[in-house]
């Protein structure tokens, strides 16, 4: 803590800031550009000046750049200074010498950090009367469009690009006036957290790509405080709405979870929501055709069908919400419901819930990860499949040269001089896998293996660690040695996360990371877990707990059952094909889904349930943090004939019907409250966001910036006469501008706030206005509420998991299957994304390089692999890394089921 | 060459216009690598820092830094164990400078010698000699030196039995004025594109790799050997009394003067014993306008002030920097406009393009005066170039490349504003007095 | 159990945790060469290069240079060959490359005349020395003769000033430069 004088008046700080940060904390504006609360300070915008003074009794003083001057004690500066705010303002002149001035068609207008401060500095006026230089843009693939005559040379591109995530192609070149920022030569930018330049670039070089064609501004969008569906992160998500379209998904600050920053499947993957061949109305079968039938009338089939059923069986889903698992729950009665991961996979998701719920060591958040000062990676391929997981273990590596600055004397904001002193060095970081990962760059040691031994692997370390964990019989040498090193780095950190998943395919590998987690906090070390899960709501259909999918087929096929109502699921994920296909011509069908699916468009009667954009619940991330995601629009109000209903709505209405009463769920909170009530594990879900009744001086919060526009005529197809904006009853969001806008910082709990604006700060800088300290935690709490902790009184030894694998053996002839995951692709909805259709690999197998040797195959030969029943034809490809004796088979359109574990055959040319 | 000639001009003894620069043998018949010896052999790195200290030898890369002192700033190996390094600033490209040019080319045995005594005093494990790519001639001399140094155990592991070990190697640069900045050449050393960085850290806290770094001018560094050699009381008495500072300096002159050249002299020598004696005076017909006391980022001075001694504090009180120490002098035919417009030309083009008063104001600035230098100047015009001055001024850029860009403009527009006003548009001007009025 | 470690050394101290750049750059971040194949004799320089320093990076101008030497100019694809070889990627080559004034990223003539426009040459006759020359070849700053044997660049001072007017070609720099001078001078080079 320190004292400052700003301007003449005592403020207390934190002493480890710089003056800009504090500044800004204390809710004082000075104008920046090149200093990010993410990417520390490097001074060369010199738009954050400000005058210092020796003392009290200095009245000259100099100017200085308050991005890095340190906010010790007694530090004495004004930024009302006339001189300073006259330097401030010719910085913008001088940033507006190279600017095109071409808001009024720039995609950044009305959210540009650069007009914000060129408002802010009272620049308006121009004096420069030569030419400009210019540019030529780059195409950089599908995501970012580029704009270079807009750039004003922050360097905060390539600093977030290269430093903070880790990427490669993208640069800076040239010099002087001249620098330009892109790639070395157009083309698809590879970073798989690419998107967040658009929101890292101050001004409109790098835009929404995705937004690009049907552009409109923030202040004509409405938005929602949602929760991202591409993962189990949860990462947070400010998306926007236009005329009934999601146009574009923002950042939504959360200092626990994904801070400023989201991953491309997230942020770009949204296409599936306004897909032309959704379910828009509920449909039933007739003659062999769906057709659409009138709301009332779905839901009397509906009743009708279960009412006729021998026996009903229901289907729930990880990427619905709770409320709609519970509401399917109910309508199919408890002993009916089921599991909706694939057999084999919510075995995994319920151990790694067991994992959390029973042990002693806590889930990490993403912003815990990123202070530990080791991790150790063991079987998850976490670019693929927690993608924002990845990013946070970068930052993990980065500690390093902050902690050795530190010992220096260097603050943290000091970013160049960290990086300098840092050089290479890195925090340790174990990565120990199947196949080389993406991040392998960051790790001090990488092992490729099948998940068996990567299992002993773990269990070895563990052991190491603490010698009353399992010990792994017929170690070889060189694991052994490599398990004790690995022990020995871990125990000799403050902080340790140790990262594992579903990903391998294998309970052994989630046993064995607990194990190491566990055994160092047996040895009272600092750790958290990271378990990543297949989907976006995965624990929390976990914690329902319900039996697993195969029953379910089974109750069908043996005849117990005849009627299936699946809730958002294409079955065709969840096993393979043959067997669904058999489910299904055995079973009456109904499905309650936002997509047509494979397994809806089998359906006898389909309702046409809300996506994320038009519904309202909670999900619950592989941190265990129970999270709201609010709708974003009323698609009625755009076309009247759509009948999009929640799918706790639909299947709530079908029992209602089928027992002939009224509903008694009319609004979300119900049908919450109701879980939590009588589900004891999810109790706490209720506080994930406060409910329909919260109300900020009587006003609904509004979910339209103020300056919406266009409202009148913007339904003038229909009618022009405007009808009463549509009432949302489930939540205390208003479908409006009308309402509380959050123009006082932090008066929006963070779970309720849709879009961030401050008054002078239109930009996604503005969420900087929502913080308890600039970078820090949103003011009043994180939104979410974390459900699963460890247990107080979980015992200081902890009941390690005992079923070490034996080691796993290449089989003649055949091979072990490793399922895959791709960050586009692997994941059910973005992969209807155009957009991110086009970054989606191409179906392959791959096998070991040497295997493949052997079988005398070569890049690209089209080879036959039969996996189970079917036997497919597809190219492979050699993966040096891969362990030798597994195959990995992508979880790709065009690749056919698989489940890790099972073994696949091959035979096949060695054509290319 | 004599022993008297060593006693006045220890810097340029041994040289010898036309003639090839010494080699080992015959540098070591007239004494050279005695400096090494001593050092290694006689004297704690410590000691020679202190020597170089008392000597008040302050640096010649133009900011005249005490050189002793930024030498002490570097931890001690118990602080800070591991790698450190030992930079000679070879970059020598400020428009006027070409002193360190001839010390490389005509006496590479000196450099390399004066870098293994500095590399001794700040127990250096690897020094660099930065030089600008287009001494090609210089790195020729300076690899055969160091090769011929290399051989005789003079530098490589253990020197002399000493048990300290240091490599010395000749990196050439690519180009770029800004590589002469000492941040930004350990960022071109490094490989990286030369932005400077942001001090603190100083680099003999944190530089070359993270490590402490020493960076020195070439003309500093060769003191060095002297100053071990005949003590520090001695080269304080090289001044002759001209100057508080230590030893002697290459002056020189360029631009329109008769004999314009290079000349090691007592520091202190007034300009005009420079100009007047030593260059011969101004080309006839021609007379003195104005002159840069030591390169393209110093102020300009009159001819009223060429009775000032060249040294940093007096030049500094006149308002300008001595700089490096060789004059640049305009004549009467010249237009200012158009020398600044030269001046301003070279600065804008040199931006690193790191931050933004340099990147942006430089350009704005030369554009201005190419306007005013065609006649196209405008009301408002000079205030806009006085702004500049202002908000280039130090501190207020990232770098001292802007703020040296605003030095000749701004003296330019005190002595000459006249030549500026003239180039306002007549019809503009009219408008200008209403607007003023 | 097989294994990839990233440590150049794969019986290193894993303590240790340092990582060599060399080994980790993704080949997927390069753009394909556009014909340039990086001779031996390149190769072993740029390698000779890296006892210099303590960092691989640090030889990237060194490369360019090598490059620069052997071709006149740095062809596209030798960015992503030099990231290789020395193990950063290709867009910081690309940065490096552009920044510094001596790599040529265009084809130049087979002869470079580098003339010095700062202040002591522009005091002491560059216009007119610039203008003979231009004259002399019909092409302007910056511009290629059409035989390919000239390229007239600008470059800031040389650092010989006391003999003003100044101009490089190719290696060598000449002085006491005049408009009459001119003609002859060229000849030399063909
Ligand atoms: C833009 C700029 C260019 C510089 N160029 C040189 C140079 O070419 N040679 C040099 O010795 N110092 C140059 N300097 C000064 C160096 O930054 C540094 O002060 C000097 O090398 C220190 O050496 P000294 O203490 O021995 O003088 C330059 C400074 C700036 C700001
Ligand atoms: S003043 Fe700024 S742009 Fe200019 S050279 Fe220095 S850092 Fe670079
Ligand atoms: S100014 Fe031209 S060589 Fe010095």
């Amino acid at each position: 803590m320190a004292i400052i004088h700003v301007d003449g008046k005592q403020f207390t700080v934190d002493g480890a800031d710089n003056l800009l940060q504090a500044c800004l904390s204390l809710g004082l504006d000075i104008p920046y550009f090149c200093w990010h609360p993410a990417l520390g300070s490097v001074g060369s915008c010199r738009q954050c000046a400000v005058k210092q003074y020796r003392d009290e009794n200095d009245t000259v003083g100099r100017i200085v750049m308050s991005c890095m001057a340190p906010a010790s004690d007694g530090t004495w500066i004004s930024i009302d200074d006339a001189e300073s705010k006259a330097f401030r303002e010719s910085v913008i002149e001088w940033l507006m010498s190279n600017h095109p001035h071409d808001c009024p068609v720039c995609e950044e207008g009305g959210h540009c950090h650069l007009q914000d401060m060129t408002v802010m500095t009272g620049h308006a006026s121009r004096t420069y009367r030569f030419t400009k230089r210019t540019h030529n843009n780059q195409d950089l693939g599908p995501f970012i469009g580029h704009e270079m005559n807009r750039c004003i040379a922050c360097y905060r591109c390539v600093r977030y690009y290269k430093d903070y995530a880790g990427g490669k192609d993208l640069g800076v070149y040239g010099s002087a006036s001249r620098v330009y920022f892109g790639r070395a030569e157009d083309g698809v930018l590879e970073s798989e957290f690419s998107g967040n330049l658009t929101e890292v670039c101050p001004t409109g070089v790098f835009t929404d790509k995705t937004h690009s064609e049907r552009y409109n501004r923030k202040w004509d969008m409405q938005f929602a405080p949602s929760i991202c569906q591409g993962c189990s992160v949860g990462c947070n998500i400010s998306p926007g709405e236009r005329y009934g379209e999601l146009r574009r998904i923002e950042n939504r600050y959360n200092g626990s979870v994904n801070h400023y920053f989201l991953c491309d499947r997230g942020r770009f993957g949204y296409g599936f929501v306004n897909n032309a061949d959704r379910p828009r109305q509920p449909m039933l079968r007739r003659d062999g055709k769906l057709a659409i039938v009138s709301p009332e009338e779905a839901l009397l089939n509906g009743a009708n069908l279960l009412k006729t059923a021998k026996g009903v069986v229901g289907i729930g889903s990880p990427r619905a919400s709770l409320e709609s698992n519970f509401a399917l729950r109910q309508v199919v009665g408890v002993a009916n419901f089921f599991d909706g991961h694939a057999a084999a996979e919510g075995v995994l998701v319920k151990r790694v819930t067991e994992v959390l719920r029973t042990g002693p060591v806590p889930a990490a958040t993403l912003r815990g990860i990123e202070s530990a000062d080791a991790a150790f990676v063991l079987g998850e391929d976490v670019m693929n499949t927690a993608p924002r997981v990845a990013l946070a273990l970068r930052q993990v590596a980065r500690g390093k040269a902050t902690q050795m600055a530190a010992a220096q004397h260097i603050p943290e904001w000091q970013a160049i001089a960290i990086a300098d002193i840092g050089q290479h060095h890195k925090h340790p970081i174990f990565i120990a896998t199947a196949d080389a990962t993406r991040i392998d760059e960051i790790a001090l040691e990488t092992v490729r293996s099948a998940p068996a031994d990567l299992a002993r692997l773990g269990y070895a370390v563990a052991h190491a660690i603490d010698p009353a964990s399992p010990a792994v019989a017929d170690l070889d040498a060189a694991t052994a040695e490599r398990a004790s090193r690995i022990a020995n780095t871990l125990l000799a950190s403050t902080k340790a996360v140790i990262v594992s998943g579903t990903g391998a395919g294998s309970e052994s590998v989630i046993n064995a990371a607990a194990n190491v987690a566990w055994a160092l906090h047996a040895k009272g070390k600092s750790v958290e877990l990271v378990l990543a899960v297949p989907e976006a709501n995965s624990i929390g259909l976990a914690m329902m707990a319900a039996p697993g999918i195969d029953d379910a087929f089974k109750a069908i096929e043996s005849g117990r059952a005849d009627t299936l109502v699946v809730l958002e699921n294409d079955l065709y994920r969840r096993a393979p094909k043959a067997r669904v296909d058999a489910v299904l011509a055995k079973a009456k069908l109904i499905v309650v889904d936002h997509q047509l699916t494979e397994t809806a468009s089998r359906a006898e009667l389909l309702l046409s349930a809300g996506s994320f954009a038009e519904a309202d619940g909670t999900l619950i991330s592989n941190e265990g943090r129970a999270q709201r995601y609010f709708q974003i629009y009323d698609p009625t109000y755009y076309k009247p004939e759509t009948a999009i209903r929640e799918s706790w709505n639909w299947l709530h209405g079908v029992r209602a019907a089928q027992l002939g009463q009224a509903t008694v769920w009319t609004q979300l909170d119900d049908v919450t409250a109701e879980v939590a009530a009588v589900l004891p594990a999810l109790a706490r879900i209720t506080e994930a966001a406060p409910g329909a009744k919260f109300r900020i001086t009587g006003l609904k919060i509004a979910r339209e910036p103020h300056r919406y526009s266009g409202r009148t005529a913007m339904r003038a197809n229909l009618s022009v006469h405007e009808p009463r904006q549509p009432q949302d009853a489930d939540t205390a969001l208003a479908f409006s501008m009308e309402g509380h806008n959050g123009v006082q910082a932090g008066e929006r709990p963070a779970a309720l706030t849709p879009f961030a604006w401050a008054p002078g700060w239109n930009s996604p800088q503005s969420w900087n206005k929502y913080m308890d300290e600039v970078g820090g935690h949103s003011l009043g709490g994180d939104a979410g509420v974390r459900i699963i902790e460890p247990a107080a009184n979980a015992p200081a030894v902890p009941a390690y998991a005992n079923h070490v694998p034996p080691a796993f053996a290449a089989a003649a002839g055949e091979f072990q299957i490793v399922v895959s995951h791709h960050i586009f692709g692997s994941e059910e909805l973005s992969t209807k994304a155009a957009p991110v259709q086009s970054r989606i690999p191409a179906a392959h197998v791959a096998l070991n390089a040497a295997d493949a040797d052997a079988l005398g195959l070569v890049d690209g030969a089209l080879v036959s692999v039969q996996l189970d029943d079917v036997t497919v034809q597809l190219p492979l490809q050699r993966h040096a890394a891969l362990a030798a004796g597994t195959m990995a088979v992508p979880m790709l359109p065009g690749v056919p089921f698989a489940v890790s574990g099972s073994r696949a055959k091959i035979s096949g040319a060695a054509r290319a | 060459m004599t022993a008297d000639l060593s006693e006045t001009k220890p810097l340029t003894a041994r040289i010898v216009p036309g003639r090839a620069p010494l080699n080992l043998k015959e540098y070591e018949a007239v004494g050279g690598y005695r400096a090494v010896r001593k050092a290694l052999k006689e004297m704690t790195p410590a000691d020679v820092t202190k020597a170089v200290k008392e000597s008040n030898l302050r640096g010649r890369g133009g900011a005249g830094f005490p050189t002793g002192v930024k030498w002490g700033l570097v931890p001690s190996l118990e602080k800070a164990p591991g790698k450190r390094y030992l930079v000679c600033n070879a970059d020598e490209m400020e428009p006027g400078t070409f002193k360190d040019r001839l010390l490389m080319e005509s006496d590479p045995h000196q450099m390399v010698e004066s870098m293994i005594v500095a590399g001794y005093a700040i127990q250096a494990t690897r020094a660099y000699i930065f030089l600008r790519g287009e001494y090609i001639e210089a790195a020729k001399n300076l690899n055969a030196a160091i090769a011929e140094a290399q051989a005789a155990g003079y530098l490589g592991q253990d020197i002399l039995g000493s048990g300290w070990s240091m490599d010395l190697h000749v990196h050439t640069g690519a180009g770029r004025y800004i590589c002469g900045e000492e941040t930004a050449l350990i960022n071109s050393l490094e490989g990286r594109r030369a932005n400077p960085r942001a001090k603190p850290p100083f680099p003999a806290i944190a530089g070359l790799w993270g490590r402490p770094t020493v960076v020195n001018n070439v003309e500093s560094l060769c003191n060095v050997p002297h100053i071990v050699n005949n003590g520090s009381a001695w080269f304080l008495g090289l001044n002759q009394g001209k100057s508080k500072d230590g030893g002697t300096k290459l002056y020189g002159c360029s631009g329109r003067a008769k004999k314009t050249g290079i000349w090691e002299l007592p520091i202190g020598t007034t300009a005009r014993e420079i100009l007047e004696v030593h260059a011969g005076g101004m080309k006839d017909g021609l007379k003195l306008k104005a002159w840069l006391p030591g390169g393209a980022s110093t102020d300009f001075l009159m001819p009223e002030h060429l009775d000032l001694a060249m040294d940093f504090d007096t030049i500094a009180k006149a308002g300008s920097r001595m700089g490096t120490g060789l004059l640049t002098v305009v004549d009467d035919r010249q237009n200012m406009v158009s020398v600044v417009r030269n001046l301003e030309d070279f600065f804008a083009r040199e931006s690193c393009g790191w931050c933004t008063p340099c990147r942006d104001g430089l350009p704005w600035t030369y554009k201005t005066l190419v306007a005013m230098e065609k006649g196209e100047g405008r009301p408002g015009d000079i205030e806009q170039l006085e702004k500049m001055t202002r908000f280039l001024a130090p501190g207020r850029p990232f770098c001292a490349h802007a703020p040296g860009a605003m030095e000749p403009l701004q003296s330019a527009l005190k002595f000459f504003r006249g030549e500026f006003e003239a180039t306002i548009k007549k019809i503009d001007q009219t408008t200008a007095s209403h607007a003023a009025a | 159990m097989s294994t990839a470690n990233p440590s150049s050394n794969p019986s290193s101290n894993l303590a240790a945790d340092v990582i060599k750049l060399a080994d980790l750059v993704a080949s997927a971040s390069l753009p394909p060469s556009d014909g340039y194949v990086m001779s031996d004799e390149e190769r072993h320089e740029i390698e000779e290069c890296l006892h210099h320093y303590d960092d691989n990076r640090a030889a990237s101008i060194d490369a360019l240079k090598i490059v620069q030497k052997k071709h006149g100019w740095v062809p596209d694809g030798a960015i992503a060959e030099i990231g290789r070889a020395i193990g950063i990627p290709a867009a910081d080559v690309e940065g490096v490359a552009t920044f510094y004034n001596l790599i040529f990223r265009r084809p130049v003539g087979r002869n470079v005349i580098k003339i010095c426009d700062s202040i002591s040459c522009y005091l002491t006759g560059y216009d007119e020395v610039r203008n003979a020359i231009s004259a002399h070849l019909r092409i302007n700053l910056g511009q290629t003769t059409p035989d390919n044997r000239f390229t007239l660049l600008p470059i800031c001072c040389l650092g010989a000033c006391d003999k003003g007017p100044v101009a490089m070609i190719n290696d060598d720099t000449h002085g006491n430069l005049s408009p009459d001078t001119i003609p002859a001078l060229l000849e030399q080079y063909k």
